[in-house]
């Protein structure tokens, strides 16, 4: 009798670990379908940090570039957006960035473009950006842990990075992610 | 004139088959100090490529991958530890840029898997082995009854 409940015992070890595994894979594999799991995305430990040391000239007909330090001496949040005109999800994005620049600060680089078709760009169907750059190496961008255009950073006066979005923007991810980290710094 | 040819390109496919198998686009790429290159490409493996995500940027030929193995020669060339390289990009990229992600609470399962594995499988192998031998032996009865019937198969023979 003992040595029949033993292996009774024993038999629901295995069971009880494939049912954890089965647990474990149908609660990733739900996340991944309603979207709060994305195995590719780049996951930052911690978003909060200082942003990079760079200096960067402005897009030629559209005024000066900014610096590190213009960013950190601004009173009010702004959002770094970073963009290409060869890049056909910037070209989506623009809609939704002329709406939220009416509700926040917003400055854009042009990321590894040439200075005219940056220009071109912006300035088609009037700019959303108070502010605009040339990172023509791109290699600010990476400086800021930027890994493919669209990206936007939302930069605290003072300068530190309070929100990091890897991908094109909208109206509601802006209502629900950026602005009220924004509002609260008011 | 034939031979000629054919041993150019023989020369020519060995020697590509010397190089490391790295998506470096150019050599003008390459640090020219040999041991800093190879530093540089040894932190470049550990590095995972952000657009293909399953290659390390020594591998990729994404514009990013080239620019990234860019800015670790940088940092070589600068006079930088691989341990300062790796900070340095895990800071901008999160832990998620390491191929071989670093051991924390989160990653504990992981790096302990293949020794829980073996584990298990030992501790299985050992009760396998000290299974006791649970056939009694025949009583009076049983034993009268199969010299019977082995009796009764002789003698159908």
């Amino acid at each position: 009798m003992t040595g029949l409940t033993r292996r009774r015992a024993l038999m629901t070890l295995p069971i009880a670990g494939a049912g954890l595994a089965g647990f474990g894979c149908w609660k990733m594999l739900s996340a991944m379908q309603d979207g709060s799991f994305d195995p590719r995305a780049i996951r930052l430990d911690k978003n909060e940090r200082p942003i990079p040391d760079f200096v960067l000239p402005g897009i030629p007909g559209l005024g000066d570039g900014f610096d590190t330090s213009m960013l950190r001496q601004a009173t009010q949040p702004v959002l770094i957006n970073f963009f290409a005109s060869w890049c056909i999800p910037c070209v989506a994005e623009m809609a939704a960035l002329r709406v939220i620049s009416q509700r926040i600060a917003l400055w854009g680089i042009a990321y590894k473009d040439k200075p005219d078709d940056a220009r071109r760009f912006v300035s088609r169907d009037g700019s959303p950006y108070r502010r605009t750059a040339l990172d023509q190496s791109g290699m600010t961008a990476i400086d800021w842990g930027v890994s493919g255009v669209p990206e936007s950073f939302l930069v605290l006066p003072g300068g530190q990075i309070a929100w990091h979005g890897t991908a094109a923007l909208d109206e509601t991810q802006f209502e629900q992610h950026v602005l009220p980290i924004a509002a609260g710094t008011r | 004139m034939k031979r000629l040819v054919l041993l150019s390109v023989l020369m020519l496919t060995v020697g590509i088959g010397v190089l490391p198998a790295y998506g470096l686009d150019s050599p003008s790429e390459m640090l020219p100090n040999p041991v800093q290159e190879k530093r540089a490409a040894a932190i470049g493996a550990q590095l995972r490529c952000l657009v293909c995500q399953n290659e390390s940027i020594e591998d990729s030929s994404a514009a990013l991958a080239r620019d990234l193995r860019h800015v670790v020669r940088q940092h070589v060339a600068s006079g930088e530890s691989d341990q300062q390289i790796m900070v340095w990009m895990t800071q901008r990229y999160g832990e998620f840029i390491r191929l071989q992600p670093r051991l924390s609470l989160s990653t504990l399962l992981l790096w302990a898997m293949p020794v829980v594995a073996v584990l298990i499988g030992i501790m299985l192998a050992v009760m396998m082995l000290r299974r006791p031998n649970r056939t009694e032996p025949l009583s009076r009865d049983e034993a009268e009854r199969l010299g019977v019937l082995l009796r009764e198969g002789e003698s159908r023979k």
